[in-house]
């Protein structure tokens, strides 16, 4: 046996009144793992460990004020075109002092615009080729690409959510029936379907919104069906049934409740998604018509002007781009927030 | 004996979100050739953490070594090189894991699998390791290994995939096996082949085994020598006798008095209060004292040595020093208890049974072919007050009566009545109502049964809200309920992730009991429990059923539990209720070849018992073969009944009239 | 196996005749379409009248539109002088194929290293890079980075070509814009499964037999995280697809996807709904293919059977 054995502490005396039985003391079942905590608690403390996301979702109310308020920060019109000052280059105030970061109003040719079609406005993100005060539009634009996105992402959850709840709920035949539905739909591209639409439906904010609707909302009804699946087999659930519980409280207050998680991530990568396939149609020719302009038209009319005025493309690119990056680091954040494997 | 390994003042912690966790602290025991050294403890005791460490195989970028030595042919296992370690994984040391399922690889076959090792360690090549391969297939018990190597793990049950795992652990015969609680996801007639393979093979070998296990009857079938651990410690350690007849630790005696022994008759058992303590901040002295009832000043100030009981039994409890007061070990304090006061026997009212089913079928279909018969048409009564046990292996439709009973599945056929009524009368809400007031259940997996979004007052006042008691005397029944179960009323504002296994289960029952049931359905209330808790479990509703009258049908898996509690006990096999009788008549008298299987697979928690036992083994096959069309439900002896085919039945009236001739 | 191949080409069968009878519906809806533009000439008129039997019924003129298809007739074009669809999407598919091949196989490729070495490297400068950069491909739109790669590699450094289609050096940047979701996409999901497989208990076994750990990363490691990878190849092939639309008209590239938008401004109706249809086509065929192998690859799905 080589456990050690420490002979001065087995033999040696101690005060005798040590070895009194504890008299009555509490064996109180009071232990607990975890200080309290509310589940929503719980998912903002996981998420506010995530700086990424934190971050992404910092610049996204950041963008949604800019796209609320930026295109009343100056006194120029979305569609207020102007011949005498085309292609003007970014200028703004006290950054056209550091001359690296090219907000001097100098173009690509090193001459400066300004001076030399004699503006003294300040045209923050420049102009368009017809004059037109990119900050403005750029704004106005995101302000119209997040709407479509928002709207489409909603209209997405309404359905996605109803279809795949009643589908998983109901079961059975229902169940059968709803899903051969969306296996026979989720095989249709759907990019080929919103141009067929956007074909007959002529280009247009709803027209865009309901082509991407179209194919949108399977996902989420997958997503929703799945969920609501694995929770009818939990044991809560059967619980609830076995103490009479009628429907409508089992999907509101368990079903519903327990799918939050995967709905908000599903929604908050949804609307990325929803951005690019706008800014995509716009690309192909089938974006909103002028003046109307979205993030995807003003990429677009840029890009053509993109070797001799990078600007404007520089500007849409880097708003579009950090709208997509915000809400994918979001969506990861918050999935990382909910899954209970991460949470301990 | 000759000593093959040496643990010395193990200490292992692990990184986690919230701080060190110490989960193995200052661990230290030998190995000698040929043994089995079993290791016990509940869940977080460490006993897994210390056999991973055998083998340097816990996650690296968590855990932190503290300090200790692991000696293995004059080599420190801890600090040797990598390329050591890999020479001693495998070929000196190997390991079986618990769950069959996830241990071998799904996208590989399973020759190949084994191959793998004997390809690192020995100079066998080509077709010399396929043969090697198939030997040790045979070895293990797999039939027609010639053939079946080639196919992949999904292709084998459980039990055959074990035998895989053990074969893979075995294929470069190496000295010790270190099995790290290989039977937990079995079924008990599986784990009993598993055990016996595994001893069979040491003996052929001279193998030395580790075994990890919570499970105390494994223990007394298997060790030779037991550690007990709690808390990251070994508490105890002895030969295996020692432990289960003279153990000195209070853990120790309070762990064997919470297990039932179905040879002894007991009222209650023993339960362990509280939980283990949290390892994050492990307790000053004896992490134990705080659930000690005999703790001493000491213990709650001093960690106590090892005390040297003989040669080979060693305790660390302050009870052993001189100056310690004498105490009555807790388990003989029950025995005592127990002379004075045994319960009558209950009588119950027969003529008009609680629960009363009749040619129950629940059939599911799966797809257009195949239909999967759980419950194929099975009667029995429950009468008013009785605890009925329904006892079978996985999948053999208990659960599912279960669930039909309270109306979560709609029969395919026959008749449920509950207090003399038909289920199937209820059709207006009102009616579904007042039967859901009549029956509840308790569920089995303590994790998902209580929703993860609210709080436990809601959870518990659920039931009120849904039989429209009004919201005035919520909170004054929460608190009551809370006090029943043993809870504080602390508890309403918290949610269930906060609360421990054993606690989330008193919450269940309190759920169950809020609207006043007169019949519990408890489905495997306890299989996911440590045994500690278990015990605490099985006295609450032992207790409530006591001082409410309640009825319950106590569906599980463990035949021990099941006959400690039940009154009577139903057998149940693919579907039918093969042997139904009182459970002491059940458990002396078994008549159908299941049955007695099952009894004797379950391993009890007394080596001197399990030595002498024989397992009988049910032929399932040869079962089957027989011509099955003429069995009935037949009472055998009073209250005894047995399905059996009229061949069966004239055997068995011969066998009696023959015994009582002689 | 086999059921199951036939149910999935089931699908593929009714998904294709919605497709279709989509499109048939649309052109029959559209103003200005060869079937109702008033000035299309009498003699064409009566020839396309004939073809198609627009005389008759509406569901019979779908019959001939249906039975047009089959044989691989998917019409003619009206601006390219009633060229046949067909032969148009023949003369155009070569570039397009080479473009999205070169994209998935190099973007698959990095994209796995990526994901495993990431995954490896948990928690490390390496995981936190790829990371990184796996959400920038992702989260960038592939025209705003090919009109960037055009801008400074292509007009800025004058490396590489930033338009057109001669030779191999064209179809470097075309290639490196598309690839790059790819990549992404790849990088996030290998890395996601590596870190799930490497937690899996047969992996600690293979440890415990005294394996090398490059052995269990290459043998047990990858092996299983390729199967579930095969799942997502399907959709991305289709998401490349799509994104070549722009890349290809972003660099002049003379393939289907230019083509393709080219139509959509021109209003050419006839050649946007055959080669809507050839995309469909193709779409379902590469999800059906690839679920197929799915099935072949994973022993549990391709053998059953045993105990």
């Amino acid at each position: 046996m080589t456990t050690k054995i420490t002979e001065d502490a087995t033999l040696k005396k101690y005060p005798p009144d040590l070895f009194e039985p504890v008299s009555q003391h509490e064996l109180s079942d009071d232990f607990t793992y975890r200080s309290e905590q509310s589940f929503w608690q719980d998912a903002w403390l996981g998420l506010r460990k995530n700086k990424a996301a934190i971050v992404g979702l910092c610049i996204i109310i950041l963008v949604i004020l800019l796209a609320i308020f930026g295109p009343f920060m100056n006194n120029h019109g979305y569609d207020e075109q102007n011949i005498a000052r085309t292609n003007l280059p970014p200028k703004v105030p006290v950054l056209e002092n550091i001359s690296f970061l090219g907000l001097n109003g100098v173009d690509s040719r090193g001459v400066d615009q300004y001076k030399a079609k004699g503006i003294s406005e300040y045209f923050w993100f420049g102009t368009d080729e017809l004059g037109r005060d990119l900050w403005t539009r750029i704004w106005q634009g995101t302000r119209i690409s997040l709407y479509i996105a928002f709207l489409a992402a909603t209209i997405d959850l309404i359905i996605g959510v109803a279809y795949g709840a009643v589908s998983a709920f109901y079961g059975g035949r229902t169940d059968h029936i709803m899903q051969r539905i969306i296996e026979v739909l989720v095989g249709i591209p759907g990019l080929i379907v919103n141009i067929l639409l956007i074909l007959i439906l002529k280009p247009g904010i709803i027209s865009i919104t309901i082509a991407m609707v179209i194919v949108g909302w399977i996902s989420m009804a997958r997503i929703v069906r799945a969920q609501i699946l694995k929770l009818k087999s939990y044991e809560f659930v059967l619980a609830s049934r076995t103490l009479g519980a009628s429907n409508q409280r089992l999907i509101w207050k368990h079903l519903i409740p327990n799918t939050l998680g995967p709905i908000i991530v599903a929604t908050t990568f949804t609307i990325p998604g929803a951005i690019f396939t706008e800014a995509l149609l716009s690309f192909i020719g089938l974006g909103l018509q002028p003046p109307t302009a979205s993030l995807g038209t003003i990429v677009n009319d840029s890009y053509k002007l993109l070797r001799i005025y990078p600007h404007g493309m520089i500007f849409s690119s880097i708003v579009i781009s950090l709208i997509m990056i915000s809400f994918n680091l979001l969506g990861d954040g918050l999935r990382d927030a909910f899954d209970p494997k991460t949470r301990k | 004996m000759k000593k093959i390994l040496e643990v010395k003042n193990l200490s292992v912690s692990f990184n986690t979100y919230n701080g060190e966790v110490q989960a193995v602290r200052n661990v230290s025991f030998d190995l000698y050739e040929g043994e089995t050294l079993a290791i016990v403890g509940e869940s977080g005791s460490g006993k897994s953490v210390t056999s991973k460490s055998l083998l340097r195989l816990n996650p690296v970028e968590t855990t932190m070594l503290k300090h200790g030595q692991i000696l293995y042919n004059g080599k420190d296992i801890l600090t040797c090189k990598e390329q050591e370690i890999r020479a001693i994984r495998g070929a000196e040391i190997s390991m079986i894991f618990q769950d069959p399922m996830t241990a071998l690889n799904p996208t590989m076959t399973i020759g190949s699998q084994i191959a793998e090792s004997i390809k690192k360690h020995t100079a066998l090549r080509g077709h010399q390791i396929t043969e090697r391969v198939i030997e040790l297939l045979q070895l293990v018990g797999i039939n027609e290994a010639d053939k079946r190597y080639k196919q992949y793990p999904h292709q084998f049950s459980g039990g055959m995939r074990q035998r895989i795992v053990i074969a893979m652990a075995l294929a470069c015969e190496p000295r010790i096996i270190i099995a790290d609680e290989p039977t937990t996801a079995l079924d008990v007639s599986i784990q009993a082949q598993i055990l016996e393979l595994l001893k069979n093979i040491q003996k052929k070998m001279n193998l030395s085994i580790i075994f990890i296990t919570h499970d105390l009857g494994v223990v007394a079938k298997m060790a030779d020598r037991v550690a007990v651990m709690y808390a990251g410690k070994i508490i105890e350690i002895g030969l295996v006798d020692e432990i289960f007849y003279h153990c000195q630790h209070p853990y120790t005696q309070g762990l064997l008095a919470a297990m039932p022994n179905p040879d002894i008759e007991t009222d209650t058992l023993y339960a362990i209060p509280g939980t283990p303590p949290n390892l994050l901040h492990p307790p000053n002295g004896d992490a134990f004292a705080a659930r000690n009832k005999q703790a001493l000043k000491i213990d709650f100030l001093e960690e106590p040595p090892m005390f040297k009981v003989s040669d080979t039994h060693y305790a660390a409890t302050w009870l052993l020093h001189e100056q310690a007061p004498k105490m009555i070990p807790i388990h003989q304090q029950l025995a005592l208890a127990e002379c004075n006061e045994r319960e009558k026997a209950p009588v119950f009212d027969t003529t008009n049974p609680f629960l009363s089913l009749k040619g129950v079928k629940q059939h599911f279909k799966l797809d257009k072919n195949t239909i999967n018969k759980a419950v194929d048409g099975i009667t029995f009564d429950i009468y008013k007050g009785e605890i009925f046990g329904l006892v079978g292996e996985s999948g053999c439709g208990k659960s599912t009566t279960g669930r039909s009973i309270i109306g979560l599945n709609i029969v395919t056929a026959g008749d449920i009545h509950i207090d003399g009524r038909n289920i199937n009368e209820a059709k207006t809400r009102q009616e579904k109502l007042a039967f859901n007031r009549k029956v509840q259940m308790i569920f089995q997996d303590p994790y998902s049964s209580l929703n993860p979004r609210m709080k436990i007052a809601d959870i518990i006042s659920e039931g009120l809200a849904i039989h429209g008691v009004p919201k005035s005397e919520w909170k004054i029944k929460i608190y009551e309920l809370l006090n029943i179960v043993g809870l504080t009323k602390e508890y309403a504002n918290r949610y269930p992730h906060e609360l421990s296994g054993g606690q989330r289960q008193r919450i269940g029952i309190a759920r169950a009991l809020a609207v006043e049931p007169e019949l519990i359905i408890a489905d495997e209330p306890i299989s996911a429990l440590d045994v500690s808790i278990q015990a605490q479990i099985v006295n609450l509703l032992k207790k409530l059923q006591k001082e409410r009258g309640l009825t319950y049908l106590f569906i599980a898996h463990d035949l021990s539990m099941v006959k400690y509690i039940s009154n009577r006990i139903g057998v149940m096999h693919r579907g039918k209720i093969v042997e139904l009788a009182e459970s002491q008549e059940l458990y002396d008298h078994p008549i159908h070849p299941y049955t007695k299987a099952l009894l004797s697979a379950i391993p009890l928690p007394d080596p001197k018992l399990e030595r002498e036992r024989q397992r009988i083994i049910f032929n399932e096959v040869e079962y089957n073969a027989t011509n099955r069309e003429s069995e009935s439900f037949t009472e055998v002896r009073p209250g005894h009944f047995v399905m059996l085919t009229e061949e069966e039945l004239t055997q068995y009236h011969q066998a009696i009239s023959e015994s009582i001739l002689q | 196996m086999i059921r199951y191949i036939f149910t999935r080409i089931g699908y593929m069968i009714i998904t294709l005749f919605i497709i279709i009878l989509l499109s048939f519906l649309l052109m029959k809806a559209l103003p200005g379409s060869p079937f109702n533009d008033e000035r299309l000439p009498e003699a064409q008129k009566e020839l396309l009248y004939k073809k198609y039997g627009l005389d008759k019924p509406v569901p019979i003129q779908f019959g001939i539109y249906l039975a047009n298809f089959v044989q691989g007739d998917l019409g003619v074009s009206f601006v390219f002088d009633n060229r046949p669809v067909t032969k148009i999407i023949q003369e155009r598919i070569g570039a397009s194929a080479i473009l999205g091949f070169q994209a998935v196989t190099v973007g698959t490729l990095i994209g796995l290293l990526l994901g495993i070495i990431a995954a490896l490297r948990h928690n490390t400068i390496i995981d936190y890079g790829a990371t990184v950069l796996a959400v920038l491909g992702i989260s960038i739109p592939s025209f705003v980075f090919a009109g960037f790669l055009q801008y400074w590699i292509g007009v800025k450094l004058g490396w590489l070509p930033i338009a057109f289609w001669n030779g191999f050096e064209y179809s470097i940047l075309p290639t490196i814009a598309l690839a790059v979701g790819v990549v992404a996409t790849i990088a996030r999901f290998t890395r996601i499964e590596m870190l799930e497989v490497l937690h899996q208990e047969y992996i600690l076994t293979a440890k415990s037999k005294g394996l090398s750990n490059s052995f269990i990363i290459t043998k047990h490691g990858i092996r299983n995280v390729l199967i579930p990878i095969i799942t997502i190849i399907g959709p991305l092939t289709v998401n490349t697809i799509t994104g070549s639309l722009v890349i290809e008209k972003i660099f002049s590239i003379p393939g289907l996807g230019e083509q393709f938008v080219n139509s959509i401004i021109t209003n050419d109706y006839q050649l946007i709904m055959g080669t809507t249809i050839f995309y469909a086509v193709l779409f379902v065929s590469v999800i059906l293919i690839i679920d197929i192998l799915y099935g072949f690859i994973d022993p549990r799905i391709r053998v059953t059977g045993g105990e």
